[in-house]
């Protein structure tokens, strides 16, 4: 598949003004703004547009749910990008900003909204710049701001910039956050759709999700389902970290399988070395082994596979990765971010840190393996937001492909898997 | 008569929070400068929701006193409208706010798995070794501290090592590293710049 999204972004200038308004930059804006409000969200449902940021939920629906009553609404993009493995709307702000605004407009045009904020989470601070300073050329040629292209449209964008935490990324806690509070979930209903921003009906958007619509603007609804599988249409961002020759965000089809874009499109495994597990959308989703990949790299596919595409941040891991250890990175993060509002989730994710750690060190017993499993499905479902699952996650899908590797640990005292980058010593570090 | 045992309220047993208590710092303001680009911030939301801007305005204290202050928290929660402890609970629940003094550059090594995956773990090892102190730590001399980080969202350019909240090192090395703290303590901040590696 031609790119889309990313088409121009090796251009050395593609993130400019200029260079976008010659490659029918804000076109799709114009069209729109010709448009009815509702004819657009009608559009947006037919073309199946599912969001990006990790639930793939259809993004008409969700702005149909918008309560187009009650004055002012918002829409919040989110550009927090926080899973481990997932840097795709790095790329996309970076090199197409104007991509992003002009469907920020789209969005803020359809649900009747004024202002759009772009949560763009702290570490991307470079990115940020190059946001502001073509956000300021945007508003000087008149697509942003006052009357946008003489139309009689007002919309604002406002940068916004998050401080490092990864539960910002859920939308209720990026609404949180956005309000000036800590980033955590509300309890839902309400949704954002009826009670988001300053309690206002809100549309929480990822910035991938919001870069398609110039694009179904332009083409139309049948254009777009006709680039993937049924009901998974569009082009897609896959990003490829790990042990490939050459990692990367590559834009494909959803019809692409997940072996093509770890063997094909990021040129394989090392070389000497072979693969061992594949982690398929962030770190937050079950693992995927070797034999399991030949499937399209679909938000329904991956499912039926018994993962999840989320954010498509695929993971590879080669035979020198032990899974302990990994499990045990995973969890890490997973109680260093956990926002600390529900008990499962804030209590949990430290015992499986714990308790993973011991097992690392060759300190661990057998009955730690099934307290593991026991502590992880006390966890999933029982929490306020997805992050439970989330972080139950790399402990469950680890001990369920790979419970040999466990055990080796607590006989042998020590970890058997033979690797060349994990020294013998152990990690320094505050964990 | 009371059931009650004797209660000693001496200062040893009781009134003792467990809460770590904030560096006060200097009598701080903004400067002018800040003072503007706060209010320039505020006019971005709602009248009425000038909170929205508290984490733009502890950037600001950062940038100005090198961590965030007791003194700099009250100063935002004047000007906010907060209270003093409404701006703390959000000062300490980010990890880009420093709440105690850092060194001038920080050192923030991204630790999660796709950079651990590239070798992340040796490259904290290296700097470790090469200032002699440990992550969460600053050297005495105050110019560097060393801390891990979770995932950057650039997992393709890993491991990375991001300095100062901001400028980012990328594919770092053990050895890269080392030069990277050579660098800045011969050439200062010029160091920094031009390490952001563009689209291949
Ligand atoms: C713990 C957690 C972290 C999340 N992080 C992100 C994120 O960094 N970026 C993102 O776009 N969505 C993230 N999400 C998903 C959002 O909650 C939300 O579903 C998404 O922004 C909706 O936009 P979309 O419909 O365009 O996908 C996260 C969800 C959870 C539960
Ligand atoms: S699941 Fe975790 S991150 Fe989500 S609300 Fe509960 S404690 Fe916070
Ligand atoms: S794991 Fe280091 S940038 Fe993602």
């Amino acid at each position: 598949m031609e790119p889309i999204l990313t088409k121009y972004v090796r251009e050395p200038n593609s993130f400019t003004l200029d260079f976008y308004l010659k490659h029918q930059g804000y076109d799709g804006l114009k069209k729109a703004l010709g448009m009815q409000p509702n004819d657009i969200i009608e559009l947006v449902k037919a073309s199946g547009l599912r969001g990006r940021g990790g639930a793939g939920f259809p993004t008409g629906l969700k702005w149909q749910f918008v309560d187009k009553k009650t004055e002012p609404r918002y829409i919040a993009c989110n550009a927090d990008e926080s899973e481990p493995g997932t840097f795709k709307d790095h790329v996309l702000m970076e090199r197409n900003p104007h991509l992003l605004f002009e469907g920020c407009l789209i969005g803020c045009w359809a649900i009747g909204a004024k202002v759009a904020y772009i949560y763009i989470r702290g570490e991307f601070f470079h990115v940020q710049r190059v946001l502001e300073a073509e956000l300021a050329k945007a508003y000087a040629k008149g697509y942003a701001g006052k009357n946008i292209l003489g139309t009689g449209f007002d919309c604002d964008i406002v940068i916004h910039r998050g401080a490092g935490a990864y539960e910002a990324g859920e939308e209720t806690a990026l609404i949180e956050s956005l309000e000036g509070k800590r980033a955590q979930p509300r309890i839902k209903p309400p949704f954002p759709a009826v009670a988001g921003l300053y309690n206002k009906p809100t549309a929480v958007n990822n910035v991938e999700t919001l870069c398609n619509l110039p694009p179904i603007i332009l083409n139309g609804a049948e254009w777009f389902t006709s680039l993937g599988p049924e009901k998974n249409g569009g082009p897609k961002l896959f990003c490829v970290s790990g042990h490939v020759k050459r990692p990367g965000v590559f834009e494909a089809s959803m019809k692409t399988t997940l072996r093509e874009l770890i063997f094909d499109y990021a040129g394989g495994i090392r070389d000497g070395h072979k693969l061992k597990a594949v982690i398929p959308g962030g770190s937050s989703v079950p693992i995927l082994l070797p034999d399991q990949l030949d499937i399209p790299a679909s938000f329904d596919d991956v499912q039926k596979a018994g993962s999840m595409l989320g954010s498509a941040g695929i993971i590879v891991m080669d035979e020198t990765t032990c899974m302990v250890w990994a499990a045990r990175n995973l969890l890490y993060f997973y109680k260093h971010e956990s926002c600390g509002k529900c008990t499962p989730c804030r209590e949990g994710g430290d015992w499986l840190y714990k308790i993973l750690t011991r097992i690392d060190n060759g300190e661990g017993e057998m009955r730690d393996i099934d307290l593991l499993v026991s502590i992880g499905n006390n966890i999933v479902g029982k929490t306020l937001c997805a992050f439970g699952d989330a972080a139950a996650t790399p402990a469950l899908t680890t001990v369920k492909h790979f419970r040999a590797e466990f055990e080796a640990h607590v006989r042998e005292g020590r970890c058997t898997v033979p690797s060349d980058w994990r020294a013998a010593r152990a990690p320094v570090g505050a964990h | 008569m009371s059931f009650h045992p004797l209660m000693v309220y001496d200062s040893e047993r009781f009134q003792k929070s467990e809460r770590a208590r904030l560096d006060e710092g200097k009598p701080f303001e903004f400067t002018r400068e800040r003072r503007a680009i706060l209010d320039d911030m505020l006019t971005k939301y709602p009248p009425e929701q000038k909170r929205s801007a508290v984490l733009g305005a502890l950037y600001l204290v950062q940038e100005q006193e090198g961590y965030l202050t007791a003194s700099g928290m009250r100063h935002v929660a004047g000007i906010l409208g907060m209270t003093a402890a409404e701006v703390e609970d959000v000062a300490t629940y980010y990890v880009m706010f420093f709440r105690e003094r850092v060194g001038k550059y920080v050192l923030q090594v991204c630790r999660t798995l796709s950079c651990a995956l590239a070798g992340a773990e040796r490259v904290t090892e290296a700097l470790s070794e090469k200032l002699g102190i440990k992550p969460g730590e600053t050297d005495p001399s105050g110019m560097f501290t060393l801390l891990e980080f979770e995932c950057l969202g650039a997992c393709d350019r890993a491991p990375i090592v991001m300095v100062n909240n901001e400028h980012w090192h990328e594919q770092a090395t053990a050895e890269s590293c080392s030069k990277l703290v050579d660098e800045i303590k011969a050439r200062g901040p010029a160091a920094l710049s031009g390490c952001h590696l563009e689209v291949e």
